[in-house]
This record gives structure tokens, sequence and C-alpha cells, in this order.
């Protein structure tokens, strides 16, 4: 009995079967597993409670709601870094540049995302309020006026900023496939482009922010932590970076260039882990963007 | 100093199956990937004289090229640790180190994970770069990085399946940290020049066919995408 063979069949019924499925990773893993652990008889049963509880997921955003979403945090990038390049000294002048780039970058992000909203027939959230003490509001977050009197702590926020923005776009590229059909092949291709491009970009700004407070580009998770900047405030932004489990291989157990197997560092340095839209939304609503 | 090598960059001659007791993945658990053709074959194309070919269209023919491309950066990087330029400092030696420690990881990882649908391990031909020149070695080190993410960014759209597509995300924002970093070596500051993003603050991205045309270059095994309408010459 071949298991997949069942997810072909149940694709007859339900053809977003694999869409429903595929995402969880969980899922996924319960499947692999079920070949080694689970006697055959008892599969189709076990099967049908997973398949249950993938298909009880809640509905996708549409694309205008995963745009609105995406601007949204193009919104907070833009702000928090205009902020710092305007303020007369405070950016050195040997690293300006970098974060000059970086912000004029994130507001055309921002004028992108609200013109392909508008293009689509959508209608462009408008900028939320921000605090960046992040306080929710109040401006008396843990991070006091630090932002921008300290350089560290700018620098420092800069790199959970995009490092969280990545996630965020990963974590909505399955999102936009699941609207391919409602969206018709070109404004697939179109939006789906346009959010892998940008995901690319705010890759290229973590590297950058990450280069420029002397860790590395990449993020090197241990086993037990995702977060590696040293700042405790951000670890639920990079809570998961510490998967090494990926398309159901656990690639620690790949060889490395000795031939030995690879190493936690390796292994997390060597993919970048999505973050879901409430997840995201919960590490920012409420502390940097106010309700 | 030219280097001649053109050793086979999947590297082990170990046998499909050896290596899969060896690194302990049991067929369950590479099965992500492999599971997708289960009941088809994929039709990987390997002509001597002609090179392969990533084949029919679909899921395995996008992987097989990302499998492609990661052969080819994980061979450049182990050449650059093996014979690094003169002048190489010991912070420029172990970023490089890491990055070719990662695209090992990426191309060993399609290798496991597409099994018995992989294309062959391809040979490379780095004839034309000269290691032990600084701006050549960083020069060819930008060109494969920013193509392996506009490749990545152009292809997105033809994966059919959600876990492929979050996978090729993956790796592709790691592929960008690295582009940026090489960038800055190169020329601080550059992370994000307008040679490779343009000015919607859009990251480029490339067709199979544009980016294969480059990647053949560096290759003695020519690889073609016949059903993405791209033929090596």
């Amino acid at each position: 009995m071949n298991l997949f063979n069942i997810i072909e069949e149940i694709e007859k019924i339900d053809p977003d079967f694999s869409d429903k499925v595929n995402p969880r990773r969980a899922a996924i893993k319960n499947i692999t597993s079920f070949g080694s652990k689970v006697a055959m008889a008892a599969v189709p049963f076990a099967l049908g409670t997973m398949i249950k509880r993938a298909v009880a997921q809640t509905s996708t955003p549409s694309v205008v709601d995963i745009l609105n979403y995406a601007l949204t945090l193009e919104f907070l990038e833009a702000k928090f870094y205009a902020n710092a390049v305007d303020k007369a000294g405070f950016i050195p002048a040997a690293i300006h540049p970098y974060y000059q780039t970086i912000a004029d970058d994130e507001s055309k992000h921002v004028e992108f995302l609200i013109a392909v909203i508008k293009s689509v027939g959508g209608t462009p959230v408008t900028s939320p309020t921000f605090d960046f003490s992040a306080g929710g509001g109040t401006g008396k977050g843990p991070l006091g006026n630090s932002v921008y009197t300290d350089l560290a702590t700018f620098q420092k926020v800069a790199v959970a900023f995009e490092d969280t923005g990545v996630r965020a776009y990963k974590g909505q590229a399955e999102n936009i496939l699941a609207n391919k059909t409602a969206a018709g092949a070109d404004l697939y291709k179109t939006v789906l482009t346009a959010a892998l491009s940008i995901h690319a970009v705010e890759a290229r700004h973590a590297s950058a922010t990450r280069q420029l407070i002397g860790v590395t580009p990449w993020i090197i998770s241990t086993t037990a932590k995702g977060n590696d900047t040293g700042v405790s405030l951000v670890d639920g932004n990079y809570d998961g970076e510490q998967n090494v489990i990926q398309g159901g291989v656990d690639v620690t157990t790949l060889k490395n260039a000795s031939g030995g197997s690879t190493s936690v560092s390796v292994a997390t340095a060597s993919f970048d882990e999505p973050l879901s839209m409430d997840a995201v939304l919960k590490l920012l609503v409420g502390s940097f963007i106010v309700k | 100093m030219k280097t001649e090598s053109q050793e086979s960059i999947s590297g082990a001659n170990m046998a499909r199956r050896s290596f899969l007791r060896y690194a302990g993945v049991g067929v369950a658990s590479v099965g992500l990937l492999a599971a997708a053709s289960c009941t088809k074959d994929h039709p990987v194309i390997v002509n001597p004289t002609k090179g392969i070919d990533i084949g029919a269209t679909g899921d395995l023919a996008i992987l097989n090229y990302a499998y492609a491309l990661e052969q080819l950066e994980a061979a450049f990087y182990t050449q650059v640790v093996l014979t690094p330029y003169s002048g190489i400092t010991d912070n420029e030696k172990a970023l490089l180190t890491s990055i070719r420690d990662h695209e090992i990881l990426h191309r060993e990882f399609f290798k496991a994970a597409l099994g018995a649908n992989a294309i062959p391990a391809l040979t490379v031909d780095f004839t034309s770069i000269n290691f032990t020149n600084r701006a050549a070695t960083l020069g060819a080190a930008k060109a494969f990085e920013d193509t392996g993410v506009k490749a990545y960014d152009g292809a997105g759209y033809l994966i059919g399946g959600g876990a492929y597509l979050t996978l090729a995300g993956k790796i592709v924002s790691v592929e960008a940290r690295h582009a940026a970093l090489i960038s800055n070596l190169i020329t601080p500051g550059s992370f994000a020049a307008s040679d490779q993003v343009d000015a919607n603050g859009l990251n480029l991205s490339a067709s199979i066919a544009d980016v294969l045309k480059i990647a053949n270059t560096y290759l003695k095994t020519k690889v073609s995408a016949s059903n993405y309408s791209y033929v090596a010459a």
C-alpha cells in the first residue's frame, strides 16, 4: 500500500487537498512517521483524522488581504528607518548610506504595494500608528526612547525587523498560491513574483543589518533557540528558526563538506523559516503597532 | 592559477542507496518530494552528447533546476575554499567557508529529497575563473549568488505544490543573504544596488532560459529545459 496514492485519490475528490495538507509540516511529518510506526491497517483511520484537522484550517486570506498585510509591515519599516536616517547626527556618516538605502527601499515597497492593491481593485490600508518604545501606544514600552537615542538599540531593532520581514513574506507564499485559481494565471504570476522579489530584498537588508552589528549575515540557531542576536526581547521573532526538518528530511543527517554529518548551525543557517500572519501580527500589534 | 578541476560535484561516488544508508535517511523520510511522482515516471533525459534535461513540466523539473544550480554553487565555493585567493582575510575565509557549507547542504538536500528523480551529478568547468585573484573570485561569487536569487524568484510561480514553494522560499532568502554579503565585500554598501534591485525596490528575477544560459558557461554537463523553452547550445 502506498500512502501517497491515498493522497492522490483524495485529490480527485478535493483538488485542494494537497494545498491544505502540505503547508502543515506537522501533518507531513505525521504521514512519514506513520509508515514506520503505525500498523498499516490503522493508517486509513489515522489519516482520516489528520485530514479533518487539515481541512478544518481557517480559509486562506485573499490576495488583497495579503498585500495589505505586507503593506502594514512596510509602513512600519519605512517609518522606523525614515525617523532614524532623517535625525541629524544620529547615524554616523560611515554607515548612514546603508540605512538610507534600506529606508528608500522600504518606502518604495509602500508605494509599490499601494499601487498593486489599487490595480487589483482593492483598498490599501492606511498607515497604523507606531510606538517605537514597543509600548503599544503608551510610549513607555521596554525600549523607552532608546531606538532613536542609542545607535546600538536602533541597529538591533533593525535586524529583528528585517529577519521578521523575511519570515513574514515567506509565510505568505503558500497563501498567494492558494489564490492562484481565483486570481488567474497572469495576476498570480505577477503577485507571487513581486512578493518573492520583495522577500529577497528584505533578505538582502537582513544580511546587511546583521553585518553592521557584527553577527553573521545568516541566522545561526541552536537546537534550543532560534534567536542568535543576543537580544532576548526578540526571541519570539526567531522562534522556529531552529527547525532542521526540511521536506521531511532531517538535514543534519546529510553529509557536510568533509563527509561527516551536518551541524545544527549549518543546518539552521542554510534554511530560513516562515512565520504565519497571526504570529507576526501577535509580535507587532500592541507593541510597535498601536492597536 | 586557473584551476582545471572538473570534479564530479555531487562529490560522492557513493551509490544512492549506500548514501541513504550512510545518512540514516529512511525511505519514508525522503518521501516528500519523491512522493509527488510515486506513481509517475519523471523522465529526466540524459543524453551523453547533449547533456541533461530537467524533464517534463512540473515541480520535479523545477526542483531539479534548483538542484543543478545548487550543484554549481557548491562546486564553486568548494574550489574557493580549496584554493583561497591571495590576500584573503581570516574573516573572508570563514564567511566563504560558511557559504560553501550552506550550498553543499542545499545540494545534498535536493539530492536526498528528489531521490530517484534527481538529475545526475553535473561536471563543472571553472577554467574561466581565476581563483587566485580576489576580484575575479568575488566577481564570480556575486554572479552565482545574484543569478541564484533571480532564478528562484523567477521560477517560483512555476511551482505547483505549496510545500515546495515554501522550501524554495526558505532557500532563496539564504541565497539573498549571501548575495548581499558578497556584494558588500566587493563594494561596501552595495547590498541592494540598482544592478539587482529595480526602481520599485524589487529584486530582479530571471527566466529558466536566461539562468541556464549563464549556468551552462560553467558546466561541462550542459543542462537544458526543453519544456521551458530552453535547449543548451
